[in-house]
């Protein structure tokens, strides 16, 4: 008989299950998951290309072909200066807000889905995880053309400024070590706009996405953007 | 003895809005038979949703117990109570919260997928159901290109996905126009005889007074009266002579 009959515990997803849904959901909100990721894109491009304009002016401080330095010996000695340093500062701080904003705005608008997918049988984590995902591979994606595109930037600056000798000092490894961590080298840098850019998105969509899993189904449901 | 598939025990719900305190529900005690079509009956503001909120595992109470199949839900663990909403309910809304980013048919596959079913299983089984409601052309159609009416089926279909034992509907027919809405009642009520569903459903649609076993009017949080079915056919003859 049915009555009595105990309520079972809900089971986990395989993760490629997560990932398929996940996958599914940003192919068909195109449209809105590009503008998303452009907020992101947005913030590495102008973080990576302040920071990649300050690494080819180092380094050509240091090969002593820089037209705006005159004393080479104090210029390597400062390494970077403290207006450059923030800058960084400053170009970072935009990022952050950029994409936390985005994407709390991108997972706010879908309360009411993850309300009901708790209604179908979600569990809280499962819906944490799939806007993990979401949010991890937009992050990614956004960050390595926002660096890509800041590169880009700071090269036509640096031709503009100094011409070909660009390319024979490129900084593409870091430099100097000693002179602490903004002279990453422009790989290192790429590689940091696109984990910054990812870990950001991430956190940014996580927390709102986890305190939505965990309000009740009819709450989530309830909440207007 | 009858079979009591809901019951629910002084159950209170108030909402707090900074420091005014709302009491939706003031102590409702009600009981529901299994295969029965209940109408939860009452103004805006009544507290029905908030109601069939609770006894769908949607919200908790602020006081009181709701049991389900005789098991007190207060008591349930988080994985339970999502195990619960997965196979012993099948939720209907009046904005229907389809998920607009899956097809209908991804829609109805949905809960199964979190049941844990094989792709190719609840493929079939996902056809077979949007057949039923009429569907059998329009599988493959998002949401945004469907009717309100042939939402509502879609989420008629996704309720029904694991076999559910409950119906839970609210307002299912609100923002339908008067023959839809009777075709969604009459597909509800077709449900209820043939496989035995019980159905609950909050509505101020009259057209449902004269499918329901029992009506359960609701008036500021407290249960006004219940009436049975023999009442309630006398009552709509009244109503149709007012149209």
């Amino acid at each position: 008989m049915e009555q009595q009959r105990p309520i079972e515990e809900q089971i986990d997803l395989p993760f490629l299950e997560s990932l398929r849904i996940s996958f599914q959901s940003l192919k068909i909100r195109f449209g809105r998951s590009i503008i998303t990721t452009a907020g992101i894109t947005l913030g590495i491009a102008f973080l990576v290309s302040v920071w990649t304009n300050n690494e080819i002016e180092f380094a050509l401080q240091e090969s002593g072909r820089s037209s705006e330095i005159t004393n080479i010996d104090e210029a390597a000695e400062q390494g970077i200066s403290t207006k450059d340093i923030w800058l960084i500062i400053m170009s970072l701080i935009v990022c952050v807000v950029g994409i936390a904003n985005s994407m709390l705005m991108a997972v706010t608008e879908r309360f009411r889905e993850i309300g009901t997918m708790k209604c179908l049988g979600a569990l809280d984590g499962f819906v944490v995880r799939l806007f993990l995902l979401e949010s991890g591979f937009q992050g990614f994606a956004g960050a390595l053309i926002g660096a890509l595109i800041g590169l880009l930037g700071a090269v036509i600056l640096g031709l503009k400024n100094y011409g070909l000798d660009l390319f024979f000092y490129f900084p593409l490894l870091p430099a100097r070590p000693e002179n602490g961590p903004f002279q990453l080298g422009v790989l290192l840098l790429i590689l940091f706009g696109c984990v910054l850019g990812m870990i950001l998105a991430v956190i940014g969509s996580s927390f709102p996405a986890w305190r939505a899993a965990k309000l009740p189904p009819a709450e989530a449901m309830r909440t207007e953007v | 003895m009858p079979d009591i598939v809901v019951k629910t025990e002084d159950v209170v719900k108030e909402y707090r809005m900074g420091s005014n305190v709302l009491r939706a529900l003031d102590g409702i005690n009600i009981e529901i038979q299994r295969g029965e079509y209940i109408s939860l009956m009452g103004p805006s503001g009544s507290g029905k949703s908030t109601l069939f909120n609770m006894i769908g595992a949607l919200d908790r109470p602020t006081e009181g117990e709701v049991y389900i199949d005789g098991q007190n839900m207060s008591h349930l663990s988080q994985r339970q109570i999502a195990a619960f909403r997965c196979h012993r309910v099948g939720y209907i809304f009046q904005s229907y919260n389809l998920l607009n980013v899956r097809t209908a048919h991804g829609n109805v596959t949905l809960p199964m997928i979190f049941a844990g079913i094989p792709e190719k299983q609840r493929n079939e089984k996902a056809e077979k159901l949007l057949d039923k409601v009429g569907l059998g052309d329009r599988m493959y159609h998002l949401p945004d290109e469907l009717s309100g009416g042939q939402r509502q089926r879609v989420a008629i279909a996704r309720a029904l996905a694991n076999d559910p034992s409950i119906i839970l509907a609210d307002e299912p027919t609100a923002n339908l126009d008067t023959i839809t809405g009777r075709e969604i009642i009459d597909l509800i009520k077709q449900l209820n005889t043939e496989q035995g569903v019980t159905v609950i459903s909050a509505t101020h649609d009259l057209k449902m007074l004269d499918v329901s076993d029992r009506i359960v009017d609701i008036r500021d949080g407290l249960v006004e009266r219940i009436r049975n079915r023999d009442e309630i056919e006398i009552e709509v003859g009244e109503v149709g002579g007012h149209e």
